[in-house]
């Protein structure tokens, strides 16, 4: 019953996403959370969207997956392209239908995002009973096959405990394992890893990679580690205050990075295979306010390059090759 | 800085230590019969002054049990924990059922303070910072009326800070601000001993490098020595001078931070280190990886002999039933396993 999907064209773009803006009505003034991003997704392929708490990294995913609490969100305006649908068009029932069986997500917190009422059993089946029209019979004998899949020893037995009895990494595998049950064309995984130890994040890395192969998954991977990115992921792309800053293949943008973000957010990092330096190299300044961004580009109070002009307006995107561009407006004049 | 003791001795010597927590046994939080979780199970190391040892491992490790025992914020069950020659395990008295610090580790906490993983949680809310700052210069009598305000200004200045927000609360600051006056709180008295419990893993990959090199500097103009708690290999490896890696309430390599990454003996260390993901794709396709199969065992019922046998690539009969001691196997390099010449 598992859907096996192979990668068929080679580069259809399965997720296409123009001009995405999502705002928030706050007590504080209107927030920007996502502002004019645009990006795609081929088939089968991994982007990974890299940025720091407030970039508005995870809103554009929920917008995508129209799960952004409104109010106080408005509704997302731009276009969100899953093959020739517009899911921003979409009415709440339709988009029910996608969710779960084509598109699937994945969150940070596998502890808030189970119900710790229910057993995995139910949980893991109502997705194949909504979508599938499974007997209940049936879905459970899937579900325990893609437990299995995951590598939860025992899944005949463990299928009917309750999320409280598994462990952080065990309860990532069960979220992985009910996001892929009926093999969806796209998984959003919003910092899979962030809340697990870092043997058991090579170990959930490597399933999402296994699976996505056998299954021919695109995947967003969303997460604040450049490490996670580098290793994980086809293409990249950078977000700051809302915007992306920088986006290109993952090879390109870490040989070659041109923004001065994402030059910083690399430099900064501290690195087990490079010698030690005896200071890091550290942005300067503090992440933006995003209910309060300065005018033209919201990276100038912290960049070592800005200019008038910077101050002024925000930049174009520009182009650096064919699969690479950056919105700087430095970007020429830096090589 | 009121460093007292001979400079040649180590400021703080550590051995056997040991923190067990009595737990109410799986099943019922009503039921009579507990058991004991061994937090910390033998722990030795010691420091020199002015060094910065790193304490690394992943959650329920017991390296966060270790930092607070080395404090005495929690009563060590076995071991001794040397400060500055004086056995400070010892500085505690008995008031009714409960165990309580007497006068002498009071004093002591001028010279031992500690700064927090979560910057949001550590500072009261309704405090400005003002009052946060000059709690322990109160609480010590260090200095009064403006002069108090002046020692504030230049606390602040010394964190980076700019010395006008005093007046301010904690939640008008962004995480990496907040962890700066963690810091300044810290610093309060003076102290010549600090305890830092994972002080930049709440906080943004930009702000940890402000926040590490402050650390470094400060380390250096204070001559502090620093006990640095963290789960982040590459982050330890860049502020401290030496590493102890821990595992299931035991350290089970100690070495200087070049040697832990260059040489790594112990086959956990191995698979820390493979695990930490390397921000270079290139480097990354080529990498050997050595991904851990399993999880770290309950603290409850921990394995037997060997606690990394369970997952183990090159375990054998002799890891299942006898406990690895810690040996040395070259100048400052120990490790605990078996199977290392």
């Amino acid at each position: 019953m598992l859907q096996e999907r192979p990668v068929t064209t080679r580069d259809e773009n399965i997720l296409e996403v123009c001009n995405l803006r999502t705002h928030f009505r706050t007590d504080d003034g209107l927030v920007k959370a996502v502002d004019g991003v645009s990006f795609s997704v081929k088939r089968g392929e991994t982007l990974g969207i890299v940025g720091e708490s407030g970039s508005g990294k995870s809103v554009t995913c929920l917008s995508a997956m129209q799960l952004v609490p409104r109010p106080p969100a408005s509704h997302p305006t731009g276009e969100i392209y899953f093959g020739n649908t517009d899911l921003l068009g979409l009415t709440e029932h339709e988009i029910e239908k996608l969710r779960g069986e084509r598109l699937a997500m994945i969150f940070q917190d596998p502890l808030t995002s189970l119900n710790p009422y229910l057993t995995i059993a139910r949980q893991l089946t109502e997705v194949l009973e909504v979508h599938r029209g499974a007997t209940p019979t049936a879905a459970r004998r899937t579900s325990i096959e893609m437990l299995e899949r995951v590598g939860i020893p025992d899944a005949a037995e463990r299928i009917d405990q309750y999320p409280h009895q598994f462990s952080g990494g065990m309860r990532q595998r069960v979220m992985i394992a009910m996001a892929l049950l009926c093999g969806p064309e796209v998984l959003f995984a919003d910092e899979p890893t962030t809340a697990l130890d870092v043997t058991i994040q090579a170990q959930i890395l490597e399933l999402i990679k296994d699976l996505q192969t056998a299954i021919g998954t695109a995947v967003v991977l969303v997460t604040h580690d450049l490490g996670v990115v580098a290793g994980t992921t086809d293409r990249v792309a950078v977000m700051y205050a809302g915007r992306i800053v920088e986006e290109g293949t993952t090879a390109e943008v870490f040989a070659n990075p041109q923004h001065p973000y994402t030059r910083g957010l690399l430099e900064s990092m501290p690195r087990i295979d490079t010698p030690l330096q005896k200071t890091l190299y550290a942005i300067p300044g503090l992440p933006p306010d995003l209910g309060n961004l300065p005018t033209g580009c919201p990276f100038h109070p912290r960049c070592d390059l800005a200019t008038d002009q910077c101050r002024k307006t925000y930049p174009d995107s520009k182009t650096v090759s064919s699969t690479h561009r950056a919105s700087c407006w430095e970007v020429e004049a830096i090589e | 800085m009121n460093t007292t003791g001979k400079p040649d001795t180590p400021l703080l010597d550590v051995s056997d230590l040991a923190v067990e927590f009595r737990v109410p046994s799986r099943g019922s939080v009503f039921s009579e019969d507990s058991k004991d979780i061994k937090a910390v199970d033998g722990v030795s190391f010691s420091m020199a002054r002015g060094e910065t040892l790193g304490l690394v491992g992943e959650s329920g490790c017991g390296k966060s049990t270790t930092g607070r025992a080395v404090l005495q914020l929690v009563r060590p069950t076995r071991g001794h924990v040397v400060f500055d020659e004086e056995p400070i395990h010892e500085f505690w008295r008995k008031k009714g059922q409960k165990w309580v610090w007497d006068h002498r580790l009071l004093d002591l906490r001028r010279r031992m303070q500690m700064i927090f993983q979560d910057p949001f949680a550590s500072l009261n809310p309704r405090m400005t910072v003002e009052t946060i700052l000059s709690e322990p210069l109160r609480n010590f009598d260090v200095v009064q009326g403006t002069q108090r305000r002046e020692k504030i200004q230049h606390l602040l200045m010394t964190v980076g800070m700019d010395p006008r927000c005093m007046r301010r609360y904690p939640h008008e600051f962004s995480g990496g601000q907040r962890q700066r006056i963690g810091i300044a709180r810290a610093l309060a008295l003076g102290p010549d001993f600090i305890v830092a419990d994972e002080p930049i893993s709440a906080l943004d990959v930009s702000i940890q490098a402000q926040i590490m090199n402050l650390l470094s500097e400060l380390r250096e103009k204070l001559g502090l020595t620093l006990l640095f708690i963290a789960h982040d290999l590459a982050a330890i490896r860049h502020v401290s001078d030496r590493i102890a890696v821990m595992y299931l309430g035991r350290i089970v390599e100690l070495a200087d931070a070049q040697t832990i990454v260059d040489r790594p003996q112990h086959p956990y260390t191995q698979a820390l280190l493979s695990a930490v993901p390397i921000p270079d794709p290139t480097r990354e396709q080529s990498r050997q990886r050595t991904v851990l199969s399993g999880e770290m065992p309950s603290p409850i019922n921990p394995p037997s002999g060997c606690p990394f046998h369970t997952r183990c690539p090159f375990s054998e009969d002799r890891c299942r039933t006898e406990v690895p001691r810690m040996r040395t196997i070259d100048t400052g390099h120990q490790v605990a396993c078996h199977l290392v010449e």
